[in-house]
């Protein structure tokens, strides 16, 4: 392949005025590097020399794991003993082998080290990933010079600090390398720093002059040097270094530095000398521990423990209490119990120390009020809800391979209660991609391709027309209408299809001015003029395809490889650059043939940020000085002359209508130029080049400025930055969901206003507030003028009386700065709060991670961040969730992330679907388990105040065993893993139905202690029932009494019945799971019950036989059963069908529609449901369309008013 | 459809598939009015009745509850019962007279009853060694029996407290100056007599210390045979219990008057627990129990009242 041959050669610093301006190595010396945080000394080709001391520098392995294998268990096992509720049961483990222990110590012992083992092979499980991650990075592959300037491949890991690394293009930088040289003559090459800061446009450097020779393999052989430089830090953007070469000594500044994970663009190859490698890199200096997040429903599970604990406390001092008591006094007189020979445990001269000692076995006994197996089946859950979101086929992402991936598991139930999304820009909703859509050109619109913001905007009022004409009409008079709906809609909704444009980047449609036609336009010169500034004014570089014989570009910018793009299929192909030229094959011109033009570059002032435009001067064959330029409208605009603004008015306007379509707009203008003016002004131009001092910028501003004025405007174009599929409809349904969705991005304020737009986050008839900052005012000063606009925001959102105002807040990087401030952050989060949309544009990383903390902590409210690159890392640990977009490269905020998805339309499914589910899934597990364990803990105490308060449990030491292991473990999991109170297509039709997790209406205190108090209930009835059907009576018709076996049996039958049951009534989904499950535990009782009673006695003691011989026979057995489990859920049932019937909540009805079919044979019901259930938003496309709908409906109304009046109809 | 879309289409329809998906077929029950009134009438008509022929059912039951701890106590010794029921010099044989009122079909079970009596005491309850009972004095692990496992350093068989606190009054039962015939075999479970207590066990060394408890066992009747001791050793649940003492197999006419001669050997005054000595007649639910017939009926009739104010409720203010 020839790629990069034709450029290999240019000297590309000519290009740039503005940036990577070279200081003559005059001007600075070297810097004097001395004394604490300067010690770094590398020995250029020579790594060995690091190995030894003083040097020891770090290898270039990198691990992000928890543990190793030495420091697994002791690290893990305290991970696990930090727990409250763990350390409580180590400590009954450790008393439950004392004679303390009212249980024999496996009992005790077993659950926890199954519940403990479990987590730690979690922990395990997901460290080892981590390490499997480490390694993918560890093992790419580089080329490093071995010996004698041979290069071989070394994987990263073995890349040495002081090694000549050679970097191919679109690879990584292994280390932070110091450029040496580069494919390019002048050593500048092309950087996508976008895994460290997410900017997308390329970062130029440029290597040293001295080291310009060395741009070969062989060059290495004998190649020595010494760098000295700082130590590791963290700081991206500062290095400071000396360069000793040839006995000369040259100061290095961050323009000489690559650092690892960012990427070689556009450049054939770089050599660099490995200075900083693994840990010691910057990248990895920046890496934050990942912090481990907790939800909420886990934060406030750990107040119910606390309120367990406290009863248990409280039960257990009662209980001790009662035991001293009645040791002290009673127990003297119980001979049967030989009161003489007493331990310490049975001592009626000492009743405290009894009473403490049996303090310590009540805590162990009623243990059973804390659910041991409540964190294990909760991550045990949460796992397999996990894997169902990495399993949905739904949030598959075909075209990358990439499932949804729930990267840690603890925080499922976290996504169905979050109440703000913040989101990244480039790469989460929009592709970075860039289509050339639609152009002006002397004031007359080409283009008839629609953006996907029209497209989808059509689609969707065609639906809702739809509906609201379903309500109103009769089938015959609806064909009519709807026609006249596909005719209002036909326009601008023509079927992508047809249309697709297999050019990447030019999706531009309209047959005026495609292949040549544009000669035949009334305008014919000034197209010509536009099409040759779209080929001219960019500093890209042509490549040429070999298979296809196109050419493609490599620009800087997309927006600039776009308009390339599209002055290709326009026939004016840039196909060659030179040092001072650029070459044009213009393919349909006056003459008809081909020609090749080239046009003299004699200066070139590029585009900056502050610019906000790009301009060229050039010759043209016939000796014309032109210039060329292209800009933001505003910018051009001012710049006008007088006689250039023939096509004003009518390019504004049509720069308006794009602007609203979700367009980027850039305007063009040219100017003629008298060779006098010309080299009057390049002289000084050259003079301010090549001054010298730091105003050296603005004096060459200044004269650039002198020259860009008096233009002529001759158009505007229109470029798509490609939203990603489903963008706009996903954040409608979030909005829907009542989500408040905020961007927050590091582009410019412009592309993120029109981004706004194109997602609908902005719409025209929003009150948008620009909060901006005057950086030259002191800083006091600045600060009060931001904080006056807030206020006046606030004033002004405070007196509108309009209820369907909308308000937007914009505010860019720098005054976030101040807004940030302590002082300050409280009224801009106020005001934040208080507007539909934010937008935060110019944000650095940092930032990003502040406004979400603020976010966070100023609302209390739970907040999703998203994002696709590294420097959304910040945003998305602060956030409650991190959400990751993967797919792209890059795998740092994936990384980082807590979920991943392969593009952000999936997040409308992982929250409205999964965290709906989720949340209440674990919510009502949750309230289940303490449920449950409270029914059956508090039955233990109930009986030991019937032993004399003894500590003796009614219950084999088995059935306890069993109880939360193995007989009620199962359902709650089914519970957990497969409740669906809707299914995923309705939750998707009701977006509302979300807000049941924001509100947090299945785990507030109210239904936690509702729960508590039926599981009371369930106790007294449960033990209180049995004791009397069992007090004293025979039990079987052979005259048998019950002994504490056959009582003990029967209440845990009866406690296995009533909390399966319950179980069965709080679900509202069966499958043949969660039906096993239920009647399996049951049946698994009655199997373990007569098991156990085959068993040799000496085993089972008192159970020996006991289903068998003794309680299957007896009838009443079974209808104590049958009384106690209806007893114990009658309540329960009664007040479901109550809340159900009387005071249902939006699932119940959605429930109710679906179980009546009402969706299918009322279909208006339906849609009228849905309407409803409709969350009133103020952003995206459903507030959008509104106003236009009705402006329709409107027209409509007129027709059918002359309608009607035709035909007379029966009123529905 | 090409081969591949066809697979994609099959294994889309796997059960695994659906299951990863969570499109399981499921069902939904949903809790309409309608459904709700069928359920709570549905449980009162099932509970109504079963409540009915329970109640029923205790209602034939014939009981008489004879307490006699205080009564069989000589008027001079009441004062100190303890001492009196201590002293092995005092004859301790005692009579009653029962009357029964209705007429009491065969068998009638014998039992006796003893109120504050904690047999169901940590200390008591763990006190015996089920292995030595079925093995006997070979066993020697047996110091879950502590206090009572050694005497004079010889293992005492059965050993522990519920053994040594073997309950020891006797009756016997006269009617009309002939004995009634009482059946004291087969009072024990049957699992118990054959597998938990040794055929080959022999009582040895028991009640031999300075602390007598409770009833001595005949040194020659293996452990499987006392069934008095098997009855006792499956202690109660709670501190008021009654055992099965045994069986008198002949019917007792209405006004029939049978007199109990009894030994009040056992202690029950140290602790002021209650002695009562029952005779039932049994049904096919057991003794006498109205309270489960009583919650039966009252379940059952609150679910109806339940169905009733829901169904007035849903007329008054339909959705």
């Amino acid at each position: 392949m020839a790629r990069g041959r034709i450029r290999a050669r240019l000297r590309r610093s000519h290009l740039y005025t503005f940036s990577c301006l070279r200081p003559s190595a005059a001007e600075e010396g070297p810097h004097s590097i001395e004394g604490p945080g300067y010690s770094r000394i590398v020995h250029c080709n020579q790594p060995l020399m690091h190995n030894k001391k003083p040097f020891k520098y770090r290898s270039n392995y990198i691990s992000t794991t928890k543990y190793n294998f030495v420091t697994f268990l002791p690290k893990a096992l305290y991970e696990q003993f930090h727990r409250v509720a763990n350390l409580y049961f180590l400590g009954t483990a450790i008393i439950s082998v004392t004679p303390l222990s009212p249980f024999s110590a496996v009992s005790m012992i077993a659950p926890l080290a199954f519940v403990v083992g479990l987590s730690m092979a979690k922990e395990a499980l997901e460290d080892w990933r981590r390490f499997m991650q480490d390694m993918k990075v560890n093992t790419r592959k580089v080329k490093v010079h071995k010996e004698d300037g041979i290069f071989g491949n070394k994987t990263w890991q073995k890349v040495q600090v002081g090694d000549v690394v050679k970097v191919e293009k679109d690879q990584f930088f292994p280390a932070d390398l110091l450029l040496l040289s580069s494919s390019y003559e002048d050593g500048i090459c092309y950087v996508e720093t976008m895994n460290l800061d997410g900017e997308t446009n390329l970062k130029v450097k440029r290597a040293l002059e001295v080291t310009l020779s060395l741009d070969e393999d062989e060059a290495f052989k004998n190649f020595t040097g010494t760098i000295t430089c700082e130590d590791p830090n963290p700081s991206l953007y500062t290095f400071v270094g000396n360069f000793e070469y040839d006995r000369q000594v040259y100061a290095l500044d961050p323009s000489q530095i690559l650092l690892r994970d960012s990427k070689l663009r556009n450049t054939t190859f770089v050599y660099g000398i490995a200075i900083f490698a693994g840990h010691d890199s910057k990248v990895m200096q920046n890496a934050t521990k990942s912090p481990s997040k907790r939800s909420r429903i886990e934060r406030k599970m750990d107040y119910i423990i606390y309120v367990l604990f406290s009863l248990l406390l409280m039960i257990s001092l009662i209980s001790s209490i009662g035991f001293a008591v009645k040791t002290k006094f009673y127990m003297p007189d119980w001979w049967y119990l030989q009161p003489q020979h007493t331990d310490d445990y049975y001592n009626p001269e000492k009743p405290v120390l009894s009473g403490v000692s049996h303090l310590v076995t009540a805590l162990v006994l009623y243990g059973y009020l804390i659910p041991i197996s409540l964190y294990v089946s909760i991550e045990v859950v949460k796992v397999l809800q996990a894997s169902f979101i990495n399993q949905d086929i739904q949030m598959y992402d075909e075209e990358t391979g990439n499932p949804a991936q729930a990267r840690t598991s603890n925080l499922n139930e976290e996504l169905g209660q979050v109440d703000t999304i913040l989101s990244d820009k480039t790469g989460t909703l929009t592709c970075n991609q860039m289509d050339f859509l639609k152009c002006s050109i002397a004031g007359t619109a080409y283009g008839v391709c629609s953006s996907e913001v029209e497209l989808a905007a059509a689609q969707q009022m065609a639906i809702d027309l739809e509906d609201q004409d379903a309500e109103r009409s009769t089938g015959s008079r609806q064909k009519g209408k709807q026609q006249e709906i596909e005719l209002e809609t036909v326009v601008t909704s023509r079927d992508e299809k047809d249309h697709k444009s297999p050019i990447k980047g030019f999706s531009f449609e309209d047959s005026r001015i495609m292949k040549g036609n544009w000669l035949r336009e009334p305008n014919a010169d000034v197209i010509m003029l536009f099409f040759r500034i779209l080929a001219i004014c960019h500093t890209a570089i042509p490549e040429l395809n070999e298979e296809t014989g196109s050419y493609t570009y490599e620009a800087e910018s997309p927006d600039e490889g776009a308009f390339l793009v599209a002055a290709r299929e326009f026939g004016f192909e840039f196909f060659k650059r030179t040092q001072s030229g650029v070459f044009v094959r213009e393919r349909y011109s006056v003459a008809g043939q081909p020609i090749d033009r080239e046009f003299k570059i004699l200066n070139m002032l590029e585009f900056t940020s502050k610019r906000k435009r790009m301009t060229v001067i050039v010759r043209d064959e016939d000796g014309q000085i032109l210039l060329l330029c292209k800009g933001a409208d505003s910018i051009i605009f001012d710049r006008l002359s007088k006689n250039g603004r023939l096509y004003e008015e009518d390019t504004n306007k049509h720069l308006n209508e794009y602007g609203e379509a979700g367009l980027r707009t850039l305007a063009l203008a040219y100017r003629k130029l008298e060779e006098s003016e010309y080299s009057a002004w390049n002289n000084e131009f050259q003079k301010a080049k090549t001054s010298i001092g730091a105003d050296r910028e603005t004096l060459l501003e200044n004269v650039a400025e002198m020259m860009e004025r008096d233009l002529i405007l001759i158009g505007a174009t229109a470029v798509e930055d490609k939203l990603q599929k489903g963008v706009p409809q996903c954040i409608d349904k979030l909005a829907q969901a009542g989500l408040k969705i905020w961007v927050l991005t590091g582009d410019k304020m412009e592309t993120a206003i029109n981004i706004g737009y194109a997602c609908s986050l902005l719409r025209q008839g929003m009150k948008q507030i620009c909060i901006t900052a005057n950086s030259s005012d002191a800083k006091e000063v600045v600060k009060e003028n931001i904080l006056m606009q807030i206020t006046n925001a606030s004033q002004m959102i405070k007196l509108e009386n309009d209820p369907h105002a909308a308000f937007a807040l914009i505010i860019d990087g720098k005054t976030l700065a101040y807004a940030l401030e302590d002082d300050m952050k409280q009224q801009f989060l106020g005001l934040a709060v208080d507007c539909a949309s934010v937008i935060c544009c110019r944000v650095s990383p940092k930032q990003k991670a502040l406004v979400t903390r603020l976010v966070k902590e100023g609302t209390g409210k739970t907040t999703l961040a998203i994002g696709d690159g590294a420097n959304d890392v910040g945003m998305i640990q602060e956030a409650d969730i991190g959400v990751g977009i993967s797919g792209v490269e890059g795998m740092q905020a994936v990384m980082a992330s807590d979920f991943s998805v392969a593009q952000f339309r999936f997040l409308e499914r992982l929250l409205v679907v999964h965290g709906h589910w989720c949340y209440k899934r674990i919510a009502q597990m949750v309230c289940y388990f303490f449920y449950k364990n409270i029914a059956f803990g508090l039955t233990l105490f109930y009986f030991e105040a019937f032993t004399g308060f003894s500590g003796q449990s009614v219950y084999d030491d088995w059935y306890m065993l069993l109880f939360n292991v193995v007989l009620t473990s199962l359902p709650v999991i089914s519970l957990g893993v497969f409740e669906q109170d809707v299914s995923s297509e309705v939750c998707l039709q009701f977006p509302a139905l979300y807000q049941q997790g924001p509100r947090n209406l299945f785990f507030d205190w109210y239904r936690i202690l509702g729960w508590m108090g039926n599981g009371l209930y369930s106790s007294l009835i449960i033990f209180f029932l049995n004791i009397i059907i069992f007090y004293d009576q025979a039990f079987r018709s052979g005259g048998q009494t019950a002994d504490m076996a056959a009582l003990g049996t029967t209440m845990f039958t009866c406690i296995i019945w009533a909390l399966n049951c319950q179980i069965a009534l709080t679900m509202s989904h069966f499958t043949w799971i969660q039906h096993l499950f239920i009647w399996g535990s049951i049946g698994t009782w009655y199997l373990f019950l007569f098991v156990y009673g085959m068993l040799s006695p000496t085993i089972s003691g008192n159970a020996y036989q006991i289903l068998v011989e003794a309680l299957a026979p007896a009838p009443i057995y079974w209808s104590a059963t049958l009384l106690v489990t209806v007893a114990c859920n009658l309540p329960y049932m009664a007040h479901i069908c109550f809340q159900r019937c009387f005071h249902p909540m939006d699932h119940h009805i959605i429930q109710e529609i679906k179980y009546y079919k009402k969706d299918v044979e009322d279909q208006r019901m339906w849609s009228r449901e849905r309407s409803k259930a409709r969350q009133k938003t103020k952003i995206g496309f459903t507030a959008r369309v509104d106003a236009k709908i009705r402006q329709l409906r409107g027209k409509l109304q007129r027709k059918h008013t002359s309608l009607e009046m035709h035909s007379p109809v029966t009123p529905s | 459809m090409t081969n591949t879309d066809r697979e994609r289409h099959r294994e889309r329809e796997t059960a695994f598939y659906l299951f990863t998906q969570q499109r399981l077929p499921a069902c939904k029950p949903v809790l309409t009015p309608a459904w709700v009134i069928t359920i709570f009438l549905f449980t009162g008509f099932i509970f109504i009745p079963v409540g009915l022929v329970t109640l029923r059912a205790s209602r034939s039951v014939v009981e008489i509850v004879e307490r006699y701890d205080t009564e069989c106590v000589p008027e001079p010794f009441r004062i100190d019962k303890v001492s009196y029921v201590q002293d092995d010099s005092i004859p301790k044989n005692c009579s009653l007279s029962l009357k029964v009122r209705k007429y009491m079909k065969a068998p009638i079970y014998i039992y006796y009853q003893l109120d504050n009596y904690y047999q169901n005491h940590r200390r008591y309850v763990k006190s015996r060694s089920d292995r030595q009972l079925l093995h006997g004095w070979k066993y020697h692990a047996t110091s879950s029996c502590q206090p009572v496992e050694f005497n004079n350093n010889q293992p005492i068989v059965p050993c522990g407290l519920i053994a040594w606190s073997l309950f020891n009054d006797t009756f016997t039962f006269i009617r009309e100056r002939a004995e009634l015939k009482v059946n004291r075999k087969n009072i024990a479970w049957k699992s118990d007599r054959d597998h938990k207590f040794g055929k080959t066990v022999y009582p040895f060394n028991f009640q031999n210390g300075t602390l007598i408890g409770g009833g001595k066992l005949n040194p020659r009747i293996p452990l499987s045979d006392q069934e008095d001791l098997i009855v006792w050793m499956r202690t109660s649940a709670l501190p008021s219990f009654r055992k099965l003492y045994g069986r008198i197999e002949e019917d007792l006419d209405a006004d029939d008057v049978v007199v109990v001669h009894l030994m009040n050997n056992y202690n029950t005054y140290g602790f002021g627990g209650k002695k009562k000595l029952v005779l039932s007649t049994s049904s096919w639910l057991g003794g006498k129990n109205d309270f489960l017939g009583l919650a039966c009926v009252f379940v059952g009739s609150s679910s109806v009242i339940l169905a009733i104010v829901f169904m007035l409720l849903h007329l008054k203010s339909r959705r």
